[in-house]
């Protein structure tokens, strides 16, 4: 029993770990508390929903499933799609909302902003989509038996296996390309960065284009493995926070580890208290992540 | 006539309700700086203490003492007031942005406890039967109304005119001074912790005493009532009306809840009823946007801070 939540854990960790990622990225980087970010997973789910029924229309291949999983090369085309779609809407939200706001005001201005965006966002999607539970593919699925007697779907070990090779990508990013140092770089610091010949504004791009783009990632293998409801990112609002502040804002292992912590107290937690309590969880460990440790696992000591 | 007037003394009762909790939010963000994104949790604190004290006997639920409604308002402010030590002794060190992290988490989980601790609160059927002292002094709803439109005015009187005393008052410039810079507060031998904690408990008191007169007039509470929603509209009311200001307080609340009842009514006119729960997601669009946009064109809100300049200074 206690191995089948350790492994339902891992798995609602990593869609954590996804949107986390970038979450993490902009309260270093642009210094607010984005409270819209969790709504970028639900457009996300939402925005491949509309890819999705544009490439199966094409049919044969496109709409065939791959091996033992429920969706075919549509969906994974969708899900690309669908993280170009919401990388333009944050650069949409950057360029017209938290920008202006960073120019002219303070940041907590900037957190009422997401406040607003965020309750904008949630409820466009009940306005186009309506406010009932949405499945990608209606295909029924095998559960594969582990040892240990732990049930995992095949889509499961697809949300993991798809969940490593991201994070593998952005590591190599982050470490090898000139993009990726510089953004480290203005992590720690804008203004030296600047100084150093950074194009701050072209890296603060890139910033919200892989934080979408992680959350676009993050809600659709929501979508597969759960369903699409339009509340998916307003529910993970919490274990959002939890994860980046426990790794550590502007760390990506910080941010994965986190996520996964957060997934495993979570499921984890069952075994102590009622079920009905288990959204509390991530808030109990961001309380004790702040009293504890300010600067999460990952995070550096300012003084 | 009669509709519509008795239709205006619902609505002014409704929005001066949700004033007080803005007056509240007011102390606590537009005075002391203080960022709490968890304003819901603490009017349902009230709202359930309301219902406890004051609500008729039920079995297998605690609670139902048929006490006098001034004592339910006064249990309200206490239980809020309570409520908010414990949450500020454990979060008032953190900065901004992770006080609206854990005091939004702090309204998620109020929530959760409202929903499922039947004894206490009695779960997702709420409680019902709350008394309105308004029935008890006047024959037919217009008539109810117009008395607990005046009960709320009184309260709302009282609690404007002792913010106002009170952000006059020396202890009043110390919370302009700690937002300012608490740095420089504490270098003259102020305490800031101690401080914030002081303003937060009040805020969070009025917030209680907000939700006790919304439970009264409505005659139950329900876990439902107390959803995030109601926190981001206290806040889009603050920043429309002008934070930093109570009459600006005010005005954002009536402001914030006529657009919100006139756009309910438009869209219940127009939308056809198969689809009227999307008729709900249209009004928080607007009041979404409505946020945003004051935030980028007008972020003092309508009437925002008034300028004091000390009477030191001048020459």
């Amino acid at each position: 029993m206690i191995l089948q939540h350790i492994a339902d854990g891992i798995l609602s960790g990593a869609i954590v770990a996804l949107g986390a990622i970038g979450l993490s990225f902009t309260m270093k980087m642009l210094r607010f508390a984005n409270f819209s970010h969790s709504e970028l997973l639900t457009w996300g789910a939402y925005s491949a929903l509309v890819f999705l029924a544009f490439f199966s229309s094409f049919g044969g291949f496109f709409d065939q499933a791959i091996g033992p999983f429920s969706f075919g090369p549509d969906l994974l085309l969708a899900m690309l799609c669908a993280c170009i779609a919401t990388s333009v809407i944050a650069l949409l939200l950057h360029r017209f909302v938290f920008e202006r706001l960073s120019r002219t005001a303070g940041h907590m201005t900037m957190v009422f902003a997401s406040f607003g965006v965020a309750l904008t966002l949630r409820h466009l999607v009940v306005l186009i989509w309506g406010s009932d539970p949405i499945y990608y593919s209606r295909e029924l699925q095998f559960a594969i038996l582990l040892p240990g007697n732990i049930r995992v779907m095949p889509d499961q070990v697809f949300l993991l296996g798809l969940t490593v090779v991201v994070v593998i990508a952005l590591h190599l990013f982050m470490s090898r390309s000139r993009t990726g140092i510089a953004m480290r770089g203005v992590a720690e610091s804008p203004d030296l960065a600047r100084a150093s010949g950074v194009n701050v504004d072209r890296i603060i791009t890139w910033v919200w284009a892989i934080g979408a783009s992680g959350a676009a990632i993050g809600g659709v293998l929501y979508g597969m493995t759960v369903q699409l409801r339009p509340e998916l990112g307003f529910s993970l609002i919490l274990p959002l926070f939890a994860a980046a502040i426990l790794g550590g804002t502007g760390s990506l292992y910080g941010a994965v580890l986190g996520g996964l912590i957060v997934g495993l107290s979570e499921n984890l937690s069952v075994m102590v208290i009622p079920t009905t309590y288990k959204p509390a969880v991530p808030f109990l460990l961001i309380l004790a992540i702040l009293y504890f440790r300010p600067e999460g696992i990952f995070g550096e000591r300012s003084r | 006539m009669i509709g519509l007037f008795s239709y205006i003394v619902f609505f002014l009762i409704l929005s001066l309700i949700f004033g007080v909790a803005v007056l509240g939010l007011n102390l606590q963000w537009g005075f002391t700086g203080l960022f709490n994104a968890g304003v819901a949790g603490f009017t349902a604190i009230g709202a359930y203490t309301m219902a406890i004290l004051t609500g008729p006997a039920r079995d297998a639920v605690f609670g139902g003492f048929e006490l006098p409604f001034v004592v339910g308002l006064i249990g309200a402010m206490v239980a809020s007031g309570i409520g908010a030590v414990v949450v500020g002794l454990a979060t008032l060190k953190l900065r901004h942005e992770y006080l609206a992290v854990a005091t939004f988490g702090i309204a998620v989980t109020i929530q959760l406890v409202c929903l499922n601790w039947e004894y206490l609160t009695g779960g997702t059927l709420g409680l019902i039967g709350i008394p309105n002292p308004s029935k008890a002094w006047a024959d037919g709803p217009l008539a109810q109304n117009a008395l607990y439109l005046l009960v709320v005015l009184v309260v709302v009187g009282l609690t404007f005119a002792a913010l106002e005393r009170i952000v006059k008052s020396p202890w009043g410039r110390m919370l302009k001074a700690i937002r300012e810079d608490d740095v420089a507060a504490a270098s003259l031998g102020k305490s800031p912790e101690r401080v914030r904690l002081e303003a937060f408990v009040l805020g969070c008191m009025i917030m209680g005493l907000s939700g006790a007169l919304y439970v009264s007039f409505i005659g139950y509470v329900s876990p439902w009532d107390f959803l995030p929603i109601v926190t981001f509209q206290i806040w889009t009311m603050l920043i429309v009306g002008g934070s930093a200001n109570n009459r600006g307080a005010l005005l954002g609340a009536l402001i914030v809840w006529g657009v919100w009842t006139m756009s309910g009514f438009v869209i219940s006119r127009v939308i056809p009823s198969e689809i009227q729960a999307q008729g709900g997601a249209m009004q928080a669009v607007l009041i979404g946007l409505i946020l945003v946009v004051t935030l980028l064109i007008r972020p003092r809100g309508l009437i925002g801070e008034e300028l004091h300049v000390s009477r030191h200074a001048r020459s």
